[in-house]
C-alpha cells in the first residue's frame, strides 16, 4: 500500500514540476492524472495493490472535498451580494451542458455497438 | 461562545482552538454522522453526505465564532488528500480505456462543446447579471470535479472556497435533473446519458448514473477525468476570449 501511495504522490510531485517549470495552466494532480495514465497504458495495467490503493481514495473523494466546503463560511457575503447571477447561471447552464453533451454523444454513436 | 465558558473549560478551548487535533476530528466526525443519516434516508440527492458534512460544519463554526483558519488548521490533512485522490482517478480511466479508445473522437467532440458550453454559458449569464470577476472564474469551472476545479480557479485569479461551493450547487442540481432532462431530450443511449452526467455534474451525477447502469456509470468516470483535463486547457482561453 506505501509503494502505491508513493506512485500517487511522485505522479502528483512530477505533474506539479512540470506545471511550474512550464507555467502551463494545467494544475498539478491532473497532469499527475495524464502522467500515471500514459504509464498504464505503456506498462500494462495498475498492480492490484494500486488499484486498492486508488479505490480506497476514490471511495471516500466526498470526504476529501469537506474541508474546501466548509470555506463557504469566508464567502456568505459573496454569494448573498451575487444569489441572482448564481441561482439563474448554475441550473441554465448546467441543463445546456447536459443536453448538448448528450445528444451530440447520441448521434456520434448511432449504429456503433459497444462490442 | 467563550464568555459563557466557565473558567478551566475556557482554557481548554482556547487551547484546542490552535491545535490541528479539532479541526480533523469534527471533519471526520461529520462525515460520519452525515454517512449514517445518508444511509437512514436511502441516498437521496439530498442527503448528499458531502453536501451534510460541510452544512454542519459550517453552521458549527458560525455558532461557535470558529475562524475558518482555525478549523482548516486541521482540515488541512484531510484537503492535501485531494491531490493523490485526483491522480487515483487515472485507474478507473484506464479501466474504460479500450471503450474510450473505440469512441475517442465522439467522446471528444460530444465532451468538449457540452463542456466549452457549460462554462461559457454560466460565465455569460453571470456576467449580464452584474457577478464580479472574481466570481466569474470561479463559476467557470464548475462542472469539474472539485479538486480539479479548485485548482483552475486559483490560477485564474477565483476564490477557490467559492469554487466548491459552485461545484456543490452544480452537482446536486445536476443530479436532480439529469435522468429528467435527458429523457426530454431523447437521449436514450447509456453512454450518451453518462457522459453529458459526468461533463456537466460531476462525481454527484456520475454516482447516480452508477445506480441505473453500469456501462452509464463507466462513461461518467471517463467524462470526470477528461473535462477535468479539458476544462483545465479551454478555460483560461475562454476567459480570455470574452474578457471575463
Amino acid at each position: 500500500m506505501v509503494r502505491s501511495i508513493m506512485m500517487l504522490l511522485l505522479c502528483q510531485l512530477a505533474g506539479t514540476v512540470v506545471q511550474e517549470g512550464t507555467g502551463l495552466p494545467i494544475p498539478g494532480p491532473v497532469m499527475g492524472l495524464v502522467l500515471l495514465l500514459g504509464l498504464l497504458v505503456w506498462r500494462g495495467g495498475p498492480s492490484q495493490s494500486l488499484h486498492d490503493t486508488a479505490g480506497g481514495f476514490l471511495k471516500h473523494l466526498g470526504l476529501l472535498f469537506v474541508p474546501a466546503g466548509v470555506g463557504v463560511v469566508t464567502e456568505l457575503q459573496v454569494l448573498q451580494a451575487n444569489a441572482l447571477a448564481i441561482a439563474i447561471a448554475i441550473p441554465v447552464s448546467t441543463i445546456l451542458g447536459l443536453v448538448v453533451t448528450g445528444v451530440l454523444m447520441q448521434r456520434l454513436l448511432r449504429g456503433k455497438a459497444d462490442a | 461562545m467563550h464568555s459563557l465558558l466557565p473558567l478551566p473549560f475556557f482554557h481548554v478551548w482556547s487551547y484546542l482552538q490552535t491545535q490541528p487535533l479539532m479541526g480533523l476530528t469534527a471533519t471526520v466526525c461529520a462525515w460520519e454522522l452525515a454517512c449514517l443519516i445518508d444511509i437512514k434516508a436511502g441516498h437521496k440527492p439530498i442527503t448528499n453526505p458531502t453536501v451534510l458534512s460541510i452544512t454542519m460544519l459550517a453552521c458549527a463554526l458560525l455558532i461557535t465564532h470558529t475562524p475558518y483558519s482555525a478549523y482548516f488548521n486541521g482540515a488541512q490533512y484531510v484537503h492535501f488528500l485531494l491531490g493523490p485522490a485526483t491522480v487515483a482517478l487515472a485507474i478507473p480511466m484506464y479501466a474504460n480505456w479500450g471503450s474510450i479508445k473505440r469512441h475517442f473522437v465522439a467522446i471528444f467532440i460530444s465532451l468538449t462543446t457540452g463542456s466549452i458550453i457549460a462554462a461559457t454559458s454560466a460565465m455569460l449569464i453571470a456576467r449580464a447579471l452584474g457577478a464580479p470577476h472574481d466570481v466569474l472564474v470561479s463559476l467557470g469551472p464548475k462542472s469539474v470535479t472539485t479538486p480539479i476545479a479548485m485548482a483552475v480557479a486559483q490560477n485564474l485569479g477565483g476564490q477557490p472556497p467559492l469554487t466548491a461551493v459552485f461545484v456543490m450547487i452544480t452537482g446536486i442540481f445536476g443530479t436532480v435533473v439529469c435522468t429528467g432532462v435527458l429523457r426530454l431530450a431523447r437521449v436514450r443511449d447509456w453512454r450518451a446519458q453518462g457522459l453529458a452526467a459526468g461533463t456537466a455534474a460531476h462525481g454527484l451525477a456520475t454516482a447516480r448514473m452508477i445506480l441505473l447502469n453500469e456501462t452509464a456509470g463507466a462513461y461518467g468516470g471517463v467524462a470526470i477525468g477528461l473535462n477535468g483535463i479539458i476544462t483545465s486547457i479551454a478555460l483560461p482561453l475562454l476567459v480570455q476570449v470574452f474578457g471575463f
